[in-house]
């Protein structure tokens, strides 16, 4: 089961962290990416750019609103994920507790929705109709 | 598939002796060991539920003809899962989207090992640490316990909560789709999380004890038979799990029950534990709660449950207030302070600490707590401070303290209680 996890932490930490402290937990960040890699858990990852970066979309009436800035303002930002491949909740929580900013932030564990028995209902009708 | 169920059924000699008692009597030592091994087998809260109501209703048909089969609960597992499996098919013929459930389920029936107990974790301890995984939230937790390993009824628990039923129901409903959704496992945690997740199990059961032991008239009927529902939850836990702090927090409720009978007056106020009769202390609770301590302190792994109860368990050796071991009570608070720094706990040390050093050392130490802020709005550290203000003779300051704490109580006896001092204090 595909998990999500939303690393959220405050971006002015990284900012105000000695060079030696941010490279250390790089340092951690790499090694974790590779070993979920290696165990199979690893799907996807990435990390993102500060919220200053940040542009919100909306369609209102048709007409597409764009603003500067993330959706909401908070004390801790999104700053990367990792979407995982877990057995359960329980295998999900212990690889979010490693990843290093669950000691800085805090992470977001989220299950993802799976299609698959909808997409197999949808072609089983598509199928009758053909 | 057959072979399993005719393996199953059978009959014993007593075959004539059924009657609807009988299923009963299954019913109610059985059911909810039926229920969680149903919820491994089938994955499924719901569906699970079904089928313990399905397989009981073929017992009431089939067991007067055949007779008990040799090992009931085998057979109600077994019979429920056919059941179950029975109609995820007939739903599947219009439902695409079931056919892989039902399908992986016909599947592992030909494996009967799994029905099999021996070696096995009991299903109820997984059932326990499903219902209270941390990742529901608090009051969920309790209120899938209380239904799905106890077996109260959404009703039942809506009552003695004091919550509107439906409020009760939707919470149950949005946990069992939680468990589905984020997949929580249906299974004992690994060594290495036991202790987290253990944690949040005793909170649960002591949450249930506590809102049956602090009620009191009114609703108190349905009210303590959470105390009840939480003991039995404590004996089964350490039943299935003799973990130290499993065995503090029995003990512990195990001696709080003891003194039930003492704390109100027949009329129905609050007695105080040194206006208590000790004669009718439950020395039977008693006895078992002191050997439960004496198990868990031996293990040297025990943690604030165990000494709590050690506390609890010093009161109840003493024959009177004045015998107390007032020392060993303020000894094993220090210790209690270093595991689980709490204001609260501060204040029970400092109430011993008056009942060894005398009202006024006591004193001192509560009104340091109370200039710190973080009891200010707990009536009892109020309430303290006006008994202690009472003893040294302080008329005034002990009134003024008796006021705070009036205005912060909830609970009808205890507002009683503090009205009767204020009145002996000449306040109308």
């Amino acid at each position: 089961m595909k998990y999500l996890c939303l690393i959220y932490e405050n971006e002015k930490n990284w900012e105000t962290m000695p060079q030696s402290d941010a490279e250390a937990i790089m340092n951690e960040y790499f090694a974790f990416t590779e070993d979920i890699r290696k165990n199979g858990k690893y799907v996807a990852g990435e990390a993102l750019q500060p919220t200053p970066t940040a542009t919100t979309v909306r369609v209102r009436n048709g007409k597409i609103s764009t603003t500067d800035g993330p959706f909401v303002e908070t004390k801790e930002q999104l700053g990367g994920f990792y979407l995982i491949d877990a057995k359960d909740l329980n295998d999900a929580i212990q690889v979010a507790a490693r990843i290093p900013s669950a000691r800085l932030g805090s992470i977001e564990v989220r299950p993802v929705v799976d299609f698959s028995a909808e997409a197999a209902k949808r072609e089983e009708a598509a199928g009758a109709r053909a | 598939m057959l072979g399993l169920l005719l393996d199953s059924r059978l009959v014993t000699r007593d075959s004539l002796l059924v009657t609807p008692d009988t299923i009963e009597q299954i019913f109610r030592t059985d059911s909810r060991r039926v229920l969680a091994t149903l919820i491994r087998l089938l994955g499924d809260f719901d569906l699970a539920e079904e089928a313990v109501q399905e397989a009981f209703s073929a017992a009431v048909e089939r067991w007067p003809q055949d007779g008990v089969p040799r090992n009931p609960r085998a057979w109600l597992v077994s019979t429920g899962r056919f059941k179950a499996i029975d109609s995820l098919r007939r739903r599947a013929r219009f439902d695409a989207s079931l056919r892989p459930l039902a399908d992986q389920l016909g599947d592992g029936i030909t494996q009967p090992d799994e029905i099999e107990e021996e070696g096995v974790p009991d299903d109820r301890l997984r059932l326990i640490f499903t219902c209270c995984h941390p990742a529901l939230p608090p009051d969920a937790q309790v209120a899938l316990t209380l239904r799905e390993v106890c077996g109260l009824t959404t009703e039942e628990i809506a009552r003695a909560f004091l919550a509107p039923a439906p409020t009760l129901a939707q919470r149950i409903v949005r946990a069992k789709a939680k468990i589905k959704a984020a997949n929580i496992p249906y299974q004992v945690p690994a060594r290495t999380d036991l202790p987290e997740r253990l944690a949040s199990v005793l909170q649960v059961i002591y949450l249930v004890f506590n809102e049956g032991y602090s009620a009191s008239s009114g609703a108190s009927l349905t009210r303590h038979d959470l105390s009840v529902e939480a003991i039995r939850l404590g004996r089964l836990l350490v039943e299935l799990l003799p973990e130290p702090e499993a065995m503090g927090l029995l003990a512990l409720m195990l001696l709080h029950e003891s003194r039930r009978e003492t704390r109100t007056s027949p009329e129905g106020e609050l007695v105080l534990l040194d206006q208590q009769d000790r004669t009718r202390w439950n020395s039977e609770l008693i006895g078992e709660g002191e050997a439960l301590v004496e198990r868990s302190m031996r293990s040297r792994q025990f943690g604030p449950f165990t000494l709590q109860a050690a506390i609890a368990a010093v009161h109840a050796e003493a024959a009177s207030p004045d015998t107390t071991d007032w020392t060993e009570i303020v000894g094993l608070y220090d210790v209690l302070l270093r595991a689980d720094p709490s204001p609260v706990v501060e204040l029970n040390r400092a109430a011993a600490v008056a009942m060894r050093d005398g009202p006024a050392a006591g004193l001192r130490l509560i009104d340091d707590i109370l200039a710190r802020g973080e009891l200010r709005d707990y009536q009892l550290a109020h309430a303290a401070r006006a008994e202690l203000c009472r003893r040294l003779g302080r008329a005034a300051d002990s009134i003024e303290s008796y006021q705070r704490a009036l205005g912060l109580t909830r609970q009808e006896p205890q507002r009683r209680f503090i009205e009767r001092r204020l009145r002996e204090l000449g306040q109308p």
